[in-house]
């Protein structure tokens, strides 16, 4: 339930806005009647992700729509603006559920905004399953299919302090967005995987770099300049990794680990810029949503609960203990 | 073109400058005076309160940090001081770091590559330029226009991807050098010097950069007066685009890895930093100097309060509120000078 960018900022919403929004809304209210329900009897499934353009969604929206080519299903694509565009989501629920669909595979925005329109779409008997991301309560939706990210933060955080062996540990955090679910479980994992708490003195250093390569960097730099003796690393995914790598590039010493999987991320481990990274599988997500409703359509049986989707540690350097699997399986497996 | 004097109606900078300049004052002009007090405080206070900050290191970090989002400030300048604005301008830049590093990747040498990403910032400065003059719209809307058509075309050219820079020549501004056997510098920060005394010299030393003034502080006077407005402004928006274009450079010489969804708040930041540098938004006030001084203040804020221990979103609280002191203090003197 990670993503690997946080590619809108709230600034630029603040500019922006409006303006999106009103494009947002009249591309997505198009649907209008009824007659367009599930064409030539294909099962009609919806794919509402966060965003268009973060390589992540990218990645899920083209595993979703090879599943649903291959069980001969129609996969009706839609996405929110920004990420946080409660707006532009819930108006694509009301465009899904116009034209007919079946089920609705959603990455919630973090608020409880979509809440209603997901509700409006199950009380008409549509199978709602939450993708990557879980909704607050979790039983807004049937189910969830998301990588559990308390447990990735645990493995990256477990890593890291395995991989500092027996010196005395100098931690940097580098988050994401603060309020953010994800950034919230993976960080509560790498403390409860790292052996320490928000209060400990091994910690440094903390800094927002809402996923953003530019903005790690910058936040690296300045925390190093403060305390040259940190050795290890925490980012909330691989951009923000690349950050860090790049303000520490020839320092050596410092384990620098992060979450997400991504080809170029993996790549950077295997160059031994970051040391490791625990991968997610968007892939399996997307699958596994969309034979869900495929099943649901044909027996009316519904999916439940919270399903993990995995997560796997991928390094270079293992450390005796943790599971881990080497670059090579990781490029062979790693999305976007 | 030939007018060397704004309008008889705007006495803008002589009445609020006082009457005997010091070079400081001639150099910067009088709009950097409130950023260069509250650089100096900063960097005071940073000295007494952090062991970290007050030292050669730090210094080059900060002149580092400083380039990317202070060129996007020059070319920022060039356009608010038309009494317009830039929102695209981080767009353009990364659409030109995207364009520099696919094309450097494959198909051809870097140097080329480069180029190519100049011309197509400079063409985007001149569409934008364009649509400002020739349809009368106003840039906000223009560049709220070109922000989004770019920032999308940059993620539909990426497709989800990053590209990596490994050519000498794109990453040649972020080369280390030492001065003096230990003051580390960055070729791009020759590259910055040469473009703000570039930019300097042609706003106050040329007749092109009194046109620019006169436009931004009254177009319809500025035109009266036998300004071609419509080619001042063209020409500011084309030199802007060039600006992104080495501020893209600068991008991949400190990243050697351009990202559709790096610089998200790029147009803004380098709007803060025009702003607190003190150049008016309402146009024809203000400067390169105070843009650098402006950029500078941001800068050394986020490295000095981090090294301070201060939580990161504290520090947006403080440079937000530096901007608003900054316009009020722009709309006292205004009011003073009317």
């Amino acid at each position: 339930m990670g993503h690997l960018r946080f590619p809108s900022r709230v600034p630029v919403i603040a500019v922006t806005g409006a303006a999106l929004l009103v494009a947002g809304c009249t591309s997505t209210k198009s649907g209008g009647s009824d007659t367009s329900a599930s064409s030539g009897g294909k099962v009609s499934i919806g794919l509402v992700t966060k965003t268009n353009s973060n390589p992540y969604f990218v990645k899920l929206r083209e595993s979703a729509q090879a599943e649903a080519d291959a069980k001969g299903a129609k996969l009706i694509a839609l996405a929110g603006k920004f990420d946080g565009d409660n707006q532009g989501q819930v108006d694509a629920i009301n465009n899904l559920v116009t034209q007919g669909v079946k089920g609705i595979l959603i990455t919630p925005s973090n608020s409880t905004g979509v809440l209603g329109a997901i509700k409006a779409a199950r009380d008409k008997g549509i199978l709602v399953i939450a993708l990557d991301t879980a909704t607050d309560p979790a039983s807004a939706v049937d189910a969830t299919f998301a990588t559990d990210n308390e447990a990735a933060g645990v493995k990256q955080g477990k890593y890291v302090k395995g991989a500092l062996g027996s010196k005395k540990p100098a931690v940097v955090l580098l988050d994401g967005t603060p309020g953010s679910t994800v950034d919230d479980l993976r960080h509560k994992g790498f403390l409860a995987g790292f052996g320490i708490t928000s209060g400990s003195s091994e910690i440094k250093g903390t800094a927002v770099t809402n996923g953003d390569q530019t903005k790690a960097q910058t936040a690296m730099e300045n925390l190093y300049q403060r305390d040259h003796g940190i050795n290890a690393v925490y980012t909330i995914n691989e951009p923000a990794a690349a950050g860090a790598a790049q303000a520490l590039s020839g320092k050596t010493g410092v384990v620098i680990g992060s979450i997400d999987g991504s080809c170029t991320g993996v790549g950077n481990v295997k160059s031994g810029k970051f040391a490791a990274t625990v991968m997610q599988f968007p892939k399996k997500m997307a699958q596994d949503g969309v034979d869900a409703v495929v099943d649901f359509a044909k027996t009316a049986k519904k999916p439940s609960g919270f399903v993990d989707t995995g997560s796997q540690l991928i390094t270079d350097k293992p450390v005796a203990g943790l599971d881990s699997k080497d670059t090579a399986w990781g490029l062979k497996n790693c999305w976007g | 073109m030939t007018t060397t004097h704004t309008s008889p109606t705007t006495p803008e900078a002589p009445t609020a400058r006082p009457p005997a300049k010091s070079l400081l004052a001639r150099l910067i002009g009088n709009a950097a005076a409130g950023p260069l007090a509250a650089l100096v405080i900063a960097v005071i206070v940073f000295a007494l309160t952090t062991d970290t900050f007050f030292n050669l290191d730090n210094g080059s970090l900060i002149v580092e940090q400083f380039l990317v989002v202070g060129t996007l400030a020059l070319g920022q300048t060039l356009i608010i001081l038309t009494a317009g604005i830039d929102l695209a301008n981080a767009a353009i830049m990364v659409l030109g770091t995207l364009v520099i590093a696919k094309l450097g990747q494959h198909s051809m040498p870097g140097g080329l590559a480069l180029l190519v990403g100049v011309l197509l910032c400079t063409a985007v400065g001149a569409v934008s330029g364009t649509l400002v003059t020739r349809l009368r719209l106003p840039p906000f809307i223009v560049t709220l226009g070109v922000l989004s058509v770019l920032t999308a075309t940059g993620q539909l050219f990426a497709n989800g991807e990053s590209f990596a820079v490994s050519s000498g020549v794109l990453t040649f501004l972020g080369k280390r050098s030492y001065l003096f056997g230990q003051i580390e510098v960055t070729y791009g920060m020759g590259v910055a010097i040469v473009l703000i005394v570039g930019l300097w010299f042609l706003l106050t030393q040329t007749s092109w950069g009194r046109n620019v003034y006169a436009v931004g502080d009254d177009e319809e006077a500025a035109r009266l007066t036998g300004i071609n407005t419509r080619r001042t402004l063209l020409s500011v928006y084309v030199l802007a685009g060039f600006v992104y274009a080495i501020a893209a450079w600068q991008a991949l010489g400190r990243i050697p890895n351009a990202d559709p969804n790096a610089f998200q708040t790029g147009n803004l930041d380098s709007i803060t930093a025009v702003v607190i540098g003190g150049t008016s938004l309402f146009g024809g006030r203000g400067g390169i100097p105070g843009t650098v001084l402006g950029a500078l203040v941001v800068t050394v804020l986020t490295n000095g309060l981090t090294q301070a221990g201060i939580d990161s979103l504290y520090q947006q609280v403080a440079t937000g509120i530096l901007v608003i002191v900054a316009v009020a203090v722009d709309r006292v003197v205004r009011r003073r000078a009317a």
